[in-house]
C-alpha cells in the first residue's frame, strides 16, 4: 500500500507540522513524505531490520521495537498523530495497541485491508479464503493473522471509545465514502479518544 | 593490511579539577588521529573506549601488522565512519595503562608512583579531560561522539556535559547506569585483584611484583560476562582439552573453557595494570547521570540537544537492550531525535566489537547522513 496517491490520502489526514508515531514506518516513506511535504516531525517505529535500515538512510527516526510488546517508551498524549498503517492486521493484540494508539496519540489513523470488499465476500461464497492483490498471500501463510471489516472496526472503536473523526474506504488510491464495506479494498478510520 | 597509525602525547600542566573534589595536574594524554581536519573543522569524530581498550581506536603501527586497533574493522578509509571523510580521534582516558598518566606514572607533588594514590575518576572526569583536548587541537563542535559499552556512557555524558559540543551522539551497547547485578560482577573482580598477596595495597610497583593472579581472575569473570551462552555452547561447548576420557581430576584443565579463561586470563594480565582495573571498574559504578536528579533520567538528559543513535544487541545481558530502551525513553520524553537499532546478534556483549552485517550497514548509514549534512 504504497502507491503514491494511496499515501496522498493518508497524508490528508496529518495537519501540517504535526508530530507523528507511525507504527509499523516500513521503509519509512510515508513519514519521509510528510517531513518534506508538510513540515511534521516524529519517529516510526519497525521490527524488521531491513526496514530499519531503510530509514536510517533516508533520514527518518526510526525505533526498533515489538509492537507486540505494546508503547511502553511512549507518554500519554505525546503525539498529534498516531499511524497505523497496514499494520493492525499483523499484531497478535491489535485491541491493545489500538488502546495504546489512543493513548499515546491526541488522533489515530489506522488503515488496514478489508475483509468485507466485495472481491473477497465472492471467494468466500465460493468456499475459499480470498487471493487478491490487496491480500496476496494463502490462508496458511498470510502475515495477516487479523482479518476485520470496515464495519468490524466501527464496533472495536466503539467498544474502546473512540470518537470517529472521519472514515472511508480506499480503492485504487481514491477514496470510497458510498457503501465503503463493500466496494473499498481498504478500510481508513481517523479518531481521538473520547 | 590496514593503514598506519601513530600514537600522539599531549601534555596539560593545569590542574584538572575532579569530580571527587581531587585534582589532577602536569598529567598527559595518549591519542591518535585518522583522517583530515576540514577546513571549518566540522568533520571531527570522538570516539570513547571501554575498559580495556586505548586510544589505538584504528590502522597498525608501522612494522607491527597485527597491531590493528580495537574498533578497525568500524573505523578507517571506507569503513562505516570513513576517515576519507571523517576526522576521528582517539583518547586514552586519564587512569589507564594504555599511555595517558595512570597509577604507574609518577606523582608531581611526592615524586613516588601514585599507585594506589592515584585519584578516582569518573566519566565526567574523562569527558573534561578530552574536550581539554578538542580545546587544543582547536575542535569547537564534534560531528559526532560515538562509544561502546563505558565508552557509550561517555558519548551519552558529553551530551550532557557540553551540549553544545557535538551534532550526534552515537551510543553502542551501553547503559544509563549499571545494575546491582553489574556491579557485582566488578566487585568480585576488584576483590580478586585487592586479595592478591602481590597487590600491596596498590603499591605493588615498589615491591617489584605484579598481582596476576588477581587480574587473571577478574578477566575470568569479565569475559564470561561479555559473551552469551549460546556463544560458549557452541564455540567450547563440554568439550574436553585432551582426548575423549575423563581425568577425575580437580586442579587440572578438563574443559576447553577452562583453558580458553585462563588462557584470556594469562594475557590480560601480561599487560594490564591492576589499579587501572579498579579505578576503570568503580567509574562504570559510580556513572549514572539521573542520580542528580533524583534517579529521574528523563529530567537529566534533558540537557542534550545532539541527535542520537543507540544500537544494542539482543543477547548482551551485561548491557541489556532494555537498559539502552531506558535511553531511549527518556531521549523521546524530551522530544529529542533519535533513532535505535536492536540488532539479534548471538554474541553478547562482544557484539559491538564485531562484524554483524545488520550492525555495520546501520552505522555506516547514519554517518553517511552525518556526512551529507556537513557535506563532508
Amino acid at each position: 500500500m504504497t502507491e503514491k496517491n494511496t499515501m496522498q490520502a493518508l497524508a490528508r489526514l496529518v495537519p501540517p507540522g504535526s508530530r507523528v508515531l507511525d507504527l509499523g514506518c516500513g521503509n519509512g516513506a510515508m513519514l519521509d513524505y510528510l517531513q518534506r511535504e508538510r513540515g511534521c516531525s516524529g519517529y516510526g517505529v519497525e521490527i524488521d531490520d531491513a526496514n530499519v535500515l531503510a530509514c536510517v538512510q533516508r533520514g527518518v527516526d526510526v525505533i526498533q521495537l515489538n509492537l507486540d510488546e505494546g508503547l511502553a517508551m511512549f507518554g500519554d498524549n505525546s503525539f498529534d498523530v498516531v499511524l497505523q498503517i497496514d499494520t493492525l492486521q499483523h499484531l497478535r493484540n491489535a485491541e491493545t495497541m489500538l488502546r495504546e494508539t489512543a493513548r499515546v496519540g491526541r488522533t489515530g489513523v489506522v488503515a488496514f485491508p478489508n475483509f468485507a470488499h466485495w472481491p473477497n465476500r465472492l471467494s468466500i461464497l465460493r468456499g475459499r479464503m480470498p487471493v487478491t492483490r490487496r491480500l496476496p498471500y494463502q490462508w496458511y501463510d498470510t502475515p495477516n493473522i487479523r482479518v476485520g471489516t470496515y464495519k468490524d472496526f466501527e464496533v472495536l472503536a466503539t467498544k474502546n471509545d473512540l470518537r470517529i473523526l472521519d472514515s472511508f474506504g480506499l480503492q485504487d488510491g481514491e477514496e470510497v465514502r458510498w457503501l465503503p464495506n463493500a466496494r473499498a479494498g481498504t478500510a481508513v478510520f481517523h479518531f481521538e479518544h473520547a | 593490511m590496514s593503514f598506519i597509525a601513530t600514537p600522539q602525547t599531549m601534555h596539560f600542566p593545569d590542574a584538572l579539577p575532579l569530580q571527587s573534589g581531587a585534582s589532577i595536574r602536569d598529567y598527559h594524554l595518549a591519542y591518535e588521529t585518522y583522517g583530515t581536519l576540514n577546513a571549518d573543522r566540522s568533520n571531527a569524530v570522538l570516539v570513547c573506549h571501554a575498559l580495556n581498550a586505548s586510544h589505538h581506536v584504528a590502522g597498525v603501527y608501522a612494522g607491527q601488522d597485527k597491531s590493528e586497533g580495537w574498533w578497525d574493522n568500524m573505523i578507517g578509509p571506507g569503513k562505516a565512519v570513513d576517515t576519507d571523510r571523517f576526522f576521528v580521534i582517539g583518547v586514552n582516558n586519564l587512569g589507564s595503562c594504555f599511555g595517558s598518566t595512570g597509577p604507574m606514572h609518577t606523582h608531581p607533588d611526592t615524586g613516588e608512583v601514585y599507585g594506589a594514590d592515584f585519584p578516582v575518576v569518573t566519566v565526567e572526569d574523562w569527558v573534561n579531560a578530552q574536550a581539554r583536548l578538542l580545546d587544543r587541537l582547536g575542535i569547537a563542535q564534534l560531528a559526532a561522539v560515538l562509544g561502546g559499552s563505558l565508552g557509550g556512557m561517555q558519548a551519552l555524558s558529553w551530551t550532557l556535559q557540553y551540549p553544545e559540543r557535538m551534532r550526534h551522539a552515537v551510543v553502542v551497547a551501553s547503559a544509563p547506569n549499571l545494575t546491582a547485578e553489574n556491579i557485582a560482577f566488578n566487585e568480585v573482580a576488584r576483590r580478586a585483584i585487592v586479595t592478591d598477596p602481590d597487590f600491596h595495597g596498590g603499591h605493588f610497583y615498589r615491591h617489584g611484583v605484579i598481582p596476576k593472579r588477581g587480574l587473571r581472575i577478574a578477566r575470568m569473570i569479565g569475559h564470561i560476562t561479555y559473551l552469551s551462552d549460546d556463544v560458549m555452547n557452541e564455540k567450547f561447548g563440554r568439550q574436553l582439552r585432551e582426548g575423549l576420557e575423563l581425568k577425575y581430576s580437580t586442579q587440572d584443565i578438563e574443559f576447553q573453557i577452562e583453558s580458553y579463561l585462563r588462557y584470556q586470563g594469562d594475557k590480560f594480565s601480561d599487560y594490564f595494570d591492576a589499579n587501572t582495573y579498579l579505578l576503570i571498574t568503580r567509574a562504570l559504578d559510580y556513572f549514572d547521570p539521573a542520580r542528580a536528579h533524583g534517579g529521574n533520567l528523563t529530567r537529566a538528559l534533558a540537557r542534550a540537544q545532539a541527535k542520537f543513535l543507540l544500537v544494542s544487541f539482543t543477547t548482551d545481558w551485561r548491557f541489556s537492550p532494555q537498559r539502552s530502551r531506558e535511553i531511549v525513553k527518556a531521549l523521546l520524553d524530551n522530544r529529542r531525535r533519535v533513532s535505535y537499532a536492536e540488532i539479534d546478534a548471538p554474541h553478547g556483549h562482544d557484539a559491538f566489537l564485531l562484524d554483524d552485517a545488520r550492525y555495520m550497514s546501520v552505522m555506516r548509514s547514519y554517518f553517511d547522513s552525518i556526512s551529507k549534512e556537513l557535506a563532508v
